[in-house]
């Protein structure tokens, strides 16, 4: 699944890399605890996160983050969008909370961490 | 910051409390490692466990310092600071163990998984503390590919 298929899936707004909507994404993680995203997360991952501060940011690309999915209509500082453009991820925000973000994308086929998807 | 041809070393100061610059340096050594051309996948485990080190200092030190030494056979990331110190280590490496505050949290850190994860990332992890003094961690990781983890 695209960046882009993402944006349009979640209805989502995208703050920095308008340039990168059509990198392919395999997986994705939701979490708002960045203590959980560096024990769990693997490079690639799509991150979906309702913390919006430059920690979020700082977080994904120690981990080689693809991109990041702000939750709940959230938007990072300045700090953060800097942050993400310097080192090229994409950031988006999605009206959705944490839940229904994650389902949506998760039935359309974007497996977990684990690899575990969605069977039809 | 000291090259020579075999030994790469650099010294990161790193303030307590300083959240809004928390995992700068981590940052920085991971474009350093990188550069260096050090295998991905240990790039990715010394930047993990180099930013919990570091954000374990913002969150609980007044002061440290962050030393990365690399070798022919190994990585070293050394942390010195200046704080509270652990008053049980065994407790503190016990996943999910942690004293930390509201502010901590809103960050999203604190939830008592950095000493594990980085003892997780190691291939050599040695972890000290003088309660009322300060905490110094040895985090090491082989270059050297029949020693990895």
């Amino acid at each position: 699944m695209t960046l882009r298929e993402i944006k349009e899936l979640l209805q989502a707004e995208v703050i920095q890399g308008d340039e990168s909507l059509d990198v392919e994404i395999t997986f994705a993680g939701g979490s708002d605890l960045m203590s959980d995203v560096l024990a769990f997360g693997k490079p690639g991952i799509l991150l979906l996160t309702g913390l919006s501060n430059a920690q979020s940011v700082r977080t994904a690309n120690i981990i080689d983050a693809k991109a990041i999915v702000y939750v709940r209509g959230k938007k990072p500082d300045k700090m953060g969008i800097e942050l993400a453009r310097e080192n090229g991820i994409p950031l988006l925000s999605t009206k959705y909370m944490m839940y229904t973000a994650c389902g949506l994308l998760f039935s359309h086929g974007l497996s977990g961490v684990s690899g575990i998807s969605h069977k039809e | 910051m000291m090259s020579s041809e075999n030994e790469f070393s650099q010294r990161f100061e790193i303030t307590g409390g300083d959240f809004s610059n928390a995992g700068r340096t981590s940052t920085s050594i991971k474009e350093i490692l990188k550069e260096i051309g050090i295998d991905s996948s240990i790039v990715i485990r010394a930047s993990i466990a180099s930013y919990e080190a570091e954000m374990n200092v913002v969150m609980y030190a007044q002061r440290g310092v962050l030393t990365l030494n690399i070798t022919p056979e190994k990585l070293h990331l050394r942390l010195e600071d200046e704080g509270s110190g652990i008053e049980n280590i065994d407790l503190a490496m016990q996943e999910g163990f942690s004293t930390a505050t509201d502010e901590m949290r809103e960050m999203g850190f604190g939830a008592g998984m950095g000493l594990p994860n980085i003892k997780k990332n190691a291939d050599k992890f040695e972890i000290s503390s003088t309660p009322g003094k300060g905490t110094s961690l040895d985090i090491i990781f082989c270059l050297n590919k029949t020693e990895r983890k």
